[in-house]
């Protein structure tokens, strides 16, 4: 959690004026730029349930995906490599923050449209299942993308071939500059899971240890071969939508009381009631994030950028190269 | 040789590409019946349903559970029932399959084949009958097929089974009983065409079922002393420049003839790269920017027929192109 929020704060520092949406104007020298979707004070679903899964295991993300993809293993270097667009990232910098990724550990990307991660898990899961694998697919998407035909038909195809995948519904409130209860009928995604007798369990998203053990027992389930399974987390967007959204459409008192139930501040005094707890284990986790976090950025600083020839490449193979 | 119909040429295609490979997998609405068209017909018996997969009513997640298989190292075929369906599963092929690869950077291949059969087909009317291959055509990252024989159903379904990029597979609904030899020894490669005739005056660019509307006009100008070349391009993307530009620089005409709308497609792209290059007199031919409709009157309406084809012919060696009809 604490890696996520020193990534996610330094990429923001990094886009300063982003892109000319939410009434921002570029600054134009961002040293990352274009839409920067931060999930800050959602860290706890993340940490939650990757803690439970292996690099042979699969993740699809959303487009708010770096937490996702810290959680799962990859390099933060590399990804924020791929945030500068520099030929070190993940992507070579063909994606950028929308399309991290990092396929070795299993995670198979961030995606620029709302609910286009749900076909491909349950895809992901279907050949798991087929090549007799013990590995699992989670899948991660906000509770906007329930409104969406990929959300049903994903549910329904997973449960027809009893798949091995964890659907994570990361409902932070929001979506875009709308509340989603506003645009939702219906009881939300565990209601809809249940309406298909997919067995849905609903957990404080800001509770880190809450989240761990539900995820942990869905995991073991969706692992011994029961079929899909569905975690609904409810967790708060504390920044805007993009990160130069002032998120001005808000009731500012709604946005404190997230900020005092911060899962990363939670852990923190939870576990110091513990017995035999120590603060300095805790400082020490933030001063390591601190260090792995500068040295991403300046080694993403000094990275070159892709060479323009490259932008020919990884298209396709038959053709390739012919039709500059 | 065997003398298969169009469609047991792509079962035989599948056939061979499944024993050869356990990772090729079909997914698609009835194709455990054999699929509509009986282009799957046996392989369930054959290969169970583990591996020929009745699926639901779900293009979206047909679609876009193809993208996650292939990720995860399968090659599934995926069925898409006719490609006006494909439209329920847009997203998944333009920004999902198509991009895949690039925007991560070459971190994985999305090796699928997705097959909608294309064309009119009749009385079935607007929401059934279509040719969009200039849609796909327009799509980085994609290879666009139409075979328009047994041979070249059955060769380039095989090739694009081991094919490492998404390969759009459009077989035309009215071909699927046709029948022809196949040479199951015979491998096509992919962005290869095929000059069926060869001729002097004239020469006609065109695939799918146009190519046997093509040949029809063909026979008639060759009764009027026109010695016309015709060129089957079989794939769409990449196509085969190179034999297009050889053939109009004998000629010095060309004329391309397609099934689907005539604005905004192929055929337009065709002309533009040879005359781009060539001095030569080029003209491209299609469908009117109607949908097709049900009454037989008005089906006929978008069609383009081999009397269609024989007049542009007739005026373009006339060399009154001023009265060439344009739309
Ligand atoms: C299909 C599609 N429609 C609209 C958008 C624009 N969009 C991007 S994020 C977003 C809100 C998504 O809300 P939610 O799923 O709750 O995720 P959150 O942003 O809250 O994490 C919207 C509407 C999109 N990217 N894709």
């Amino acid at each position: 959690m604490v890696r996520i929020r020193a990534f996610e704060d330094a990429a923001e520092d990094a886009s300063q004026g982003g892109v000319a949406v939410y009434g921002q104007a570029t600054s134009g020298r961002a040293k990352v730029r274009g839409p920067l979707h931060l999930s800050t004070g959602q860290e706890a679903v993340a940490a939650g349930v990757c803690a439970h899964l292996t690099a042979n295991d699969y993740i699809t993300s959303t487009h708010r995906g770096h937490g996702h993809t810290l959680a799962k293993g990859a390099d933060m270097t590399r990804m924020m490599c791929e945030l500068f667009g520099k030929a070190h990232g993940f992507n070579g910098g063909r994606g950028g923050s929308m399309h991290i990724a990092d396929f070795s550990v299993g995670m198979l990307g961030a995606n620029g449209v709302v609910g286009a991660g749900m076909p491909i898990a349950v895809g992901a899961a279907h050949a798991q299942k087929i090549q007799g694998r013990p590995d699992i697919t989670a899948c991660f998407f906000g509770d906007g993308a329930i409104n969406r035909g990929p959300f049903l038909e994903s549910l329904n195809w997973a449960q027809v071939y009893r798949l091995p995948v964890l659907f994570v519904c990361e409902d932070n409130q929001w979506s875009a500059t709308t509340a989603t209860s506003a645009m939702s009928a219906g009881a939300g995604a565990a209601a809809r899971a249940r309406s298909m007798d997919i067995e849905a369990v609903e957990v404080d998203g800001n509770d880190v240890l809450a989240v761990y053990r539900a995820a942990q027992e869905l995991v073991n389930s969706v692992r011994k071969g029961d079929g899909p399974k569905l975690l609904h987390t409810r967790t708060y967007r504390v920044k805007g939508h993009v990160s130069v959204d002032k998120a001005a459409y808000r009731n500012p008192s709604e946005v404190e009381q997230a900020l005092a139930r911060c899962p990363i501040k939670k852990a923190r005094a939870l576990y110091l009631t513990m017995p035999g707890a120590r603060a300095d284990v805790l400082d020490q986790i933030e001063a390591d994030a601190q260090a792995e976090i500068e040295a991403a950025l300046a080694y993403a600083d000094a990275c070159d950028p892709p060479d323009p020839e490259t932008a020919y490449t990884h298209i396709q193979t038959v053709g390739a190269g012919q039709w500059h | 040789m065997a003398l298969m119909t169009y469609a047991q040429a792509a079962v035989a295609a599948l056939d061979d590409a499944m024993s050869a490979n356990d990772r090729v997998i079909v997914l698609g609405e009835d194709v455990g019946r054999g699929g509509i068209f009986a282009q799957y017909a046996g392989l369930a018996q054959k290969f169970g349903p583990d591996r020929i997969v009745d699926t639901p009513i779900s293009e979206a997640a047909i679609m876009g559970a193809g993208v996650g298989m292939a990720l995860a190292g399968m090659r599934p075929v995926i069925e898409l029932r006719v490609t006006d369906f494909a439209m329920c599963a847009m997203d998944e092929i333009v920004n999902q399959a198509a991009k895949n690869r690039y925007m991560f950077g070459g971190q994985g291949t999305v090796p699928v084949v997705v097959r909608m059969p294309m064309g009119i087909w009749d009385a079935s009317a607007a929401q059934h009958s279509q040719s969009l291959e200039n849609w796909f055509v327009h799509l980085p990252g994609v290879v666009v097929v139409a075979p328009s024989t047994p041979q070249d159903n059955y060769s380039l379904l095989k090739a694009a089974l081991v094919c490492d990029d998404p390969v759009i597979f459009l077989e035309h609904k009215t071909l699927w009983a046709s029948s022809g030899e196949v040479d199951t020894s015979l491998d096509i490669e992919l962005g290869k065409a095929e000059v069926v005739r060869t001729g002097e005056h004239l020469t006609l660019v065109t695939w799918s079922r146009q190519r046997q509307v093509c040949q029809q006009a063909i026979e008639e100008l060759a009764n009027q002393g026109i010695d016309v070349e015709l060129i089957d391009l079989k794939s769409l993307w990449p196509w085969d420049k190179e034999a297009v530009l050889q053939s109009c620089r004998k000629t010095g005409r060309l004329l391309v003839v397609h099934e689907s709308v005539q604005v905004g497609g192929f055929g337009a792209e065709i002309v533009s790269t040879v005359v781009e290059r060539l001095p030569c007199q080029a003209r491209r031919l299609g469908a009117p920017r109607i949908p097709v409709g049900y009454a037989s009157e008005l089906e006929a309406l978008a069609r383009v027929t081999s009397q269609q084809i024989v007049d542009y012919v007739q005026r373009m060696l006339a060399q009154h192109t001023d009265q060439v009809p344009t739309s």
